[in-house]
């Protein structure tokens, strides 16, 4: 498979992928912000930076994770040979990792004494926590106080960590209310403190860190399924929040045209009930966080309260790239309903012994469609972000177990 | 061409005073409110009012703001409703008014149209907190076409080259901010806040005003000292949060805070 010429690399000097992207943040957190990028285009690519974070990945996080092809999941769909990418083998049991030990180790560099991060499902806020006693930093996450009730194991885990968990009870109680929250914070202790965004949306630098820390999940992949199959994969499936997990797996494959891009959103309750977390599929140009990307929000340009049956899916906004390579064609989007994915959750568990976490299930769920659709030779990969765990009182409410 | 901020700044300025900027929420908790509350503050001696147009997600904002906003959206304020209050406080009074607020709302707007409206209303004035330096450009088109004045804010984590782009680039006056916080924080004024403000007033014409977390005449008295304006935000919104009318008490900490920096 031919790559095609590579464009100029984005996003640009001043942070933008096409029209999205920017740096929309109050003025205190300009400087902080210009440190940031300083600091991470100084440090971050030299050999000792990444050695040092090639050691902490390996012999700490556990990668590469398998990439492993689900035999019984191909067999059963009747179409495409599947392979899942295995976050959810990583440590803390998520992809998350791969980004916050990066950004703590980064942190400790430019001599902060403090992190500071939000979190949805707690996955990025345990993984925070956990690159933060690791390196030996303060740690303080903002958690919406709904997603604190509905994630509470990941609360425990944080706590013992050593991280203090706030709860943020402002607007939805869910992860762009701590967001704002974090956000907040920063602007009052920008001195001595790294927030470590978890996701690739956020100002300029943020998008552009977080993808490339993430792209570990890609670059692995890629490498994996040539020594597998003697070949590139034809379709790539990814659910997408903020968008992390999916630009992680998708950065190193971008320049392939012939590879299929496919985002999975929260529908939630179905796109035409106005209850979901697609701002894909059915935001608008706007700015929230910091940068200029697709967002929902009313007529009065609002945000509006997203819904999601996963926490770490429940988010207004999403990546500035992911809008920009929606927008180019790049990317195919397909949201995914919450009851799809507690499907899915069940089917990948009976099948193939994987337990995955409801932000991963909707992928899954979209290659349930899919795969059967899809000729017998092509080849598929599905980022498994996640291990499912933390979900498990969210799926007691919604499923009868048995036995 | 000379703004009613600019005209203002400058009679003050013969007068040997500083100007009282009064921040309130627009439609908090009424549009109707919000327009006997601006009445009562310019009677109480505020020389510029500020009027915040709310946002369900404000980043910069403390408690007391945030609350406000939401008071406001509840009331079902939105752009169209602040620019037709702006037009009905113009027919009594030229007091100078200024528009602050994210920019989402605005974008949403369409930033051409909303400056050809505020134009039409009597606007004088934006603030957009979320609109720092690097981004002007997504609505300095529309301002200068439409005859508004950008105020841009400074922080304490400006360093002095970018304070110098800044009060070169703002119009109207800079807008200080005396902490490195969010609105409504108490942490008292820093020393280097005041000498921060000094250096720059020996650098640039433009009038500097200063605010978040100025709460009380005596911090009001000591700001007044150095620079050209005090903002005062939060301190008037809380007063609008206890009562169910404010008016006599926002008329009288205005006319306390007036008299505090005239000296």
């Amino acid at each position: 498979m031919k790559k095609s010429e590579s464009k100029k690399s984005l996003p640009d000097a001043r942070g933008y992928f096409g029209e999205y992207g920017g740096m929309f943040v109050p003025e205190t957190l300009i400087s902080a912000l210009q440190e940031l990028e300083r600091g991470y285009n100084r440090i971050a690519g030299t050999p000792s930076f990444q050695k040092e974070l090639r050691y902490y990945l390996e012999h700490y996080a556990g990668r590469p994770t398998p990439l492993y092809f689900a035999s019984r999941m191909t067999a059963d769909l009747h179409g495409a040979r599947v392979y899942l990418k295995r976050e959810d083998l990583a440590h803390t049991g998520a992809h998350k990792i791969n980004n916050t030990v990066a950004q703590v180790l980064l942190a400790k560099k430019l001599r902060k004494k403090r992190i500071i991060a939000e979190t949805g499902a707690g996955q990025h806020g345990v993984a925070t926590a956990t690159a933060a006693a690791l390196f030996g930093l303060e740690c303080e996450v903002y958690m919406g106080d709904l997603d604190i009730k509905r994630q509470a194991l990941n609360v425990d885990r944080m706590r013992l960590l050593g991280a203090k968990v706030i709860p943020v009870y402002s607007g939805s109680m869910t992860l762009k209310d701590a967001m704002n929250e974090a956000i907040r914070d920063w602007v009052t202790n920008v001195e001595t403190t790294h927030y470590v965004i978890g996701s690739v949306a956020g100002p300029h630098p943020y998008p552009r860190m977080v993808r490339d820390f993430q792209s570990v999940i890609g670059k692995e992949a890629k490498g994996q399924i040539v020594k597998l199959e003697g070949r590139l994969p034809d379709v790539l499936i990814a659910c997408v929040g903020g968008g992390s997990n999916s630009i992680g797996l998708f950065y190193p494959f971008i320049g392939y045209k012939d590879i299929e891009l496919v985002g999975v959103e929260a529908g939630g309750l179905g796109i035409e009930t106005g209850r979901h977390g697609a701002s894909l599929t059915a935001g608008e140009k706007g700015v929230l966080h910091g940068s200029m990307t697709k967002i929902l929000m009313d007529r009065d340009g609002q945000i509006i309260n997203p819904h999601s049956v996963s926490a770490g899916l429940d988010y207004p906004g999403v990546g500035p790239e992911l809008s920009y390579l929606k927008d180019a064609g790049r990317l195919k989007v397909y949201p995914v309903k919450d009851d799809e994915a507690l499907s899915a959750t069940v089917y990948l568990s009976r099948k193939e012994g994987i337990i995955p976490a409801l932000e991963s299930a909707h992928a899954i769920a979209f290659a349930m469609r899919y795969v059967p659709k899809l000729p017998k030779r092509s080849l598929v990969v599905i980022n498994v972000s996640g291990r499912g765990d933390k979900d498990m009182d969210i799926i007691r409410e919604h499923i009868k177990l048995g036995g | 061409m000379v703004s009613r901020i600019d005209e203002t700044f400058g009679a003050l300025h013969g007068k040997g005073e500083k100007a009282l900027i009064a921040y309130i929420m627009a439609g908090d908790p009424d549009i109707q409110k919000t327009q006997s509350y601006t009445y009562a503050l310019i009677k109480g001696g505020a020389d510029i009012i500020e009027l915040g147009m709310p946002f369900s997600d404000p980043i910069a904002d403390g408690p007391v703001i945030q609350k406000a906003a939401q008071r406001a959206l509840g009331s079902g304020t939105n752009i169209s409703s602040i620019l037709e209050l702006v037009r009905n406080i113009r027919r009594a009074h030229s007091t100078p008014v200024i528009l602050m607020g994210y920019f989402n709302p605005v974008f949403k707007y369409g930033a051409e149209q909303f400056f050809i409206d505020a134009e039409k209303s009597g606007v004088d004035g934006v603030i957009l907190p979320d609109i720092p330096l690097e981004e002007i450009g997504a609505v300095t088109p529309y301002a200068g076409k439409y005859n508004i004045d950008i105020i841009l804010l400074a922080a304490p984590t400006s360093g002095r080259n970018r304070l110098l782009q800044l009060s070169k680039h703002t119009e109207g006056f800079l807008y200080y901010i005396s902490l490195t916080g969010v609105t409504g924080a108490s942490k008292g004024i820093d020393s280097q806040v005041i000498s921060s403000i000094q250096w720059l007033k020996r650098k640039t014409q433009k009038p500097v005003a200063v605010g978040f977390g100025i709460s009380t005449p005596e911090q009001a008295a000591m700001i007044a000292e150095v620079a050209d304006g005090v903002v005062v935000g939060s301190a008037f919104v809380k007063l609008i949060e206890s009562h169910d009318d404010a008016s006599n008490d926002l008329l009288a900490f205005a006319h306390a805070l007036k008299n505090a920096i005239k000296e």
